[in-house]
């Protein structure tokens, strides 16, 4: 493991390196990957889960592979510089974690042809540039048929941070599960407009609270709902890791996802020299990259066993989460019975379905 | 259900409102003295990660409190060193301080990330708090709300009624005259320094103890850099500082109500979280558009070093 300073100094180093003839000295060093964050690693939430893959990985490759991350790097002209500079530092699989990303990405990827570029969420695709994405939906939509089954009112709320599709496709995507068990029941949104801002995160749980929402989930990064539900005596879920210590009554379950399952498969490929970097994956339940975990020792065995049931039905393909008849809010067929919305449409998911109120900020 | 939700509106309004209230009082006193620190930001993050670390080992939230005070103003002395003593540019030496106090915060807070607190129960004043409506919105909060508004009054009092705050508004507007007729210039800089410091300190405390307690890198999330806003739009004046915080707070509260409603309304979330800065500087500068009234507030020596002649 090479922590951020550690990084720096290889980066004031090279210039020294560069000047002496040669590089043979890392003909027999292990394959260097490079992960870039967005925010720092912390102790749970994105950031945090991209950094157990990625010791994950390490332990999966011993004396294989060395991994360097760096953390906090803004979405902008300084990512650009940082990829530079980990492809400059002999790292020959680079993986950049977040939407943002993804033109700095693109734009080195060009200039190093030999190394492999892997980024997250996005959808720009080099002969050596790949993009590699979870399917959070499926937790989201577990966790929603949780929800439906614990909530008294029916009245849930997502706290969400910017209304893009992704956001969207799990707000939706947990109102299914919800309904699936009470067809009565129907989400409100508050969007934070922002990643990252407790205060707000949490003013915006006790809002939904005080509305009469009694299960929450949200799609911004600190524990800060699961907290403001804990101390109301509601129910909330842990996003992207576990959180069980921020809310150990409020905690139904955790949406957790895995990224480890992909490093090791890509790591693995160029160790052997077969990875085709190309590719735009999008791993789910099924590949073990999300689930829904940490369920609360409260919740009552019927519970559990719908879940594992709903769980079957997304593994199998009996049951997908956008599966027909799905009408929108304004009453319009999406998808037809007998039918299941197509990845194509799931990526560019731009409206509510059936009992999320209020509309898409600037959607249509 | 309506008076519920006006008194839920209203509780919230001034839990929003008092990190800002506590930082921007502190920085107005501070910019009175003549310094302009743009620290806040970096001064409430190393108070929000000292008062969480001390909250947490001592179990107690009184004592985190007094460490995050501590703390900022350790912080603000650090600056006042640079600034008034070694008399480097006020502005750089404040960002420099807002951008290594808030990476520092990250440094020292890191094995305090997966840790919570135990929430602290509000304090309901008695009598008073059955006031229907506005009781249980203003009367039953948290210890440092009330706080800030004695702080509020304490402020208001020393800078407008005691001969000390006199002194200090002469230091601000005009150094030379003020060490001319034999007051201690720098000292009375680095006491206004130190307090400002102390209570961004405080703020950052509410923040990781009080509001949502626990420690995360930037939980502190802008709210200095507002907190500097404020008191500059409020043209230097307490009460000003204290209505634009709470309307800061109140319009960011109401448009998280009004999304929550879930109404069938098109109307874009990002307009709705922008309203309170504008809300806020829309109001200010109307309140204190008149020029002659600025320039009298506006504390004359701001920004500029001085050093006294032997």
């Amino acid at each position: 493991m090479t922590s951020r300073r550690t990084a720096l100094k290889w980066t004031a180093g090279l210039a020294a390196a560069s000047l002496l003839p040669g590089a043979a000295l890392r003909a027999a060093e292990p394959l260097k990957v490079g992960f870039v964050y967005v925010g720092p690693v912390g102790e749970a939430g994105w950031t945090f889960a991209h950094d157990l893959g990625r010791r994950a990985l390490e332990a999966a490759f011993p004396g294989q592979v060395k991994t360097t991350f760096i953390e906090s790097v803004p979405e902008g002209a300084d990512a650009e510089r940082v990829i530079r500079n980990l492809a400059q530092d002999g790292h020959r699989v680079i993986f950049t974690t977040s939407f943002g990303y993804m033109d700095a990405t693109l734009k080195v990827a060009r200039q190093y042809p030999k190394v492999v570029f892997q980024h997250a969420t996005g959808f720009k695709t080099a002969a050596n540039m790949g993009t590699y994405d979870v399917r959070t939906y499926e937790g989201a939509y577990l966790a929603g048929v949780l929800a439906g089954k614990t909530s008294k009112s029916g009245n849930l709320g997502v706290v969400g941070s910017h209304p893009i599709p992704e956001v969207i496709r799990n707000i939706n995507a947990f109102t299914i599960g919800a309904r699936s068990v009470n067809p009565k029941a129907s989400t409100r949104v508050i969007w934070v407009n922002s990643w990252f801002d407790p205060g707000k995160e949490r003013q915006a749980a006790l809002t939904l609270i005080a509305q009469g929402a009694d299960v929450l989930m949200q799609n911004t990064d600190s524990p800060a709902v699961l907290q403001a539900a804990q101390e109301k005596g509601v129910f909330a879920f842990g996003w992207d890791s576990d959180m069980t210590s921020f809310g150990p009554k409020a905690q139904l379950a955790a949406s957790e996802i895995d990224w480890s399952v992909w490093y090791k498969k890509v790591v693995g490929e160029v160790l052997a020299g077969k990875f085709e970097p190309k590719q735009q994956v999008w791993y789910g339940l099924k590949e073990g990259a999300i689930d829904l975990g940490h369920l609360a020792a409260s919740l009552p065995e019927d519970a559990k066993k719908l879940l594992a049931e709903r769980r079957k039905g997304v593994l199998d393909g009996s049951r997908p989460v956008f599966q027909g008849p799905l009408r929108d809010q304004a009453g319009k067929e999406v998808v037809a019975a007998g039918q299941a919305l197509a990845d194509k449409d799931k990526l560019a998911m731009n409206y509510y379905v059936e009992g999320v109120q209020g509309t898409v900020p600037g959607g249509k | 259900m309506e008076g519920n939700l006006f008194t839920a509106v209203l509780f919230a309004t001034v839990v929003a409102g008092t990190p800002l209230i506590l930082t921007a009082l502190g920085l107005l006193v501070n910019e009175r003295a003549g310094v302009l620190n743009l620290g806040a930001e970096g001064m409430m993050a190393v108070g929000a990660v000292a008062a969480f670390a001390t909250a947490h080992h001592s179990g107690s939230p009184w004592l985190g409190v007094l460490a995050g005070l501590v703390a900022g103003a350790a912080m603000a002395l650090v600056f006042g060193f640079l600034a008034i003593t070694l008399q480097a540019n006020q502005v750089a030496s404040g960002l420099a301080l807002a951008i290594c106090g808030v990476g520092l915060a990250a440094f020292v807070g890191k094995p305090y990330e997966s840790l919570a607190l135990p929430a602290v129960p509000p304090i309901r004043l008695p009598f008073i708090a059955d006031i229907p409506l506005l009781g249980e919105a203003l009367y039953n909060q948290q210890a440092l709300v009330y706080a800030s508004w004695a702080l509020f009054w304490a402020v208001l009092y020393f800078l407008y009624r005691s001969r000390a705050g006199l002194v200090l508004r002469a230091v601000g507007e005009s150094p030379a005259a003020a060490h001319a007729i034999g007051h201690p210039v720098v000292l009375i800089r680095y006491l206004a320094v130190a307090f400002g410091g102390a209570m961004a300190g405080v703020g950052g405390a509410f923040l990781s103890v009080f509001y949502t307690p626990m420690w995360v890198e930037g939980m502190v999330a802008g709210r200095g850099w507002i907190a500097l806003a404020l008191v500059v739009f409020a043209t230097w004046r307490p009460l000003r500082v204290m209505l634009g915080a709470y309307l800061f707070g109140g319009v960011m509260v109401s448009q998280l109500f009004v999304q929550g409603a879930g109404l069938q309304i098109d109307f874009p979330s990002q307009f709705l979280s922008s309203l309170p800065y504008l809300a806020t500087i829309v109001v200010l500068v109307a309140i204190s558009r008149n020029p002659a009234t600025i320039r009298l507030n506006s504390p004359l020596s701001l920004g500029k070093p001085y050093r006294p002649d032997a």
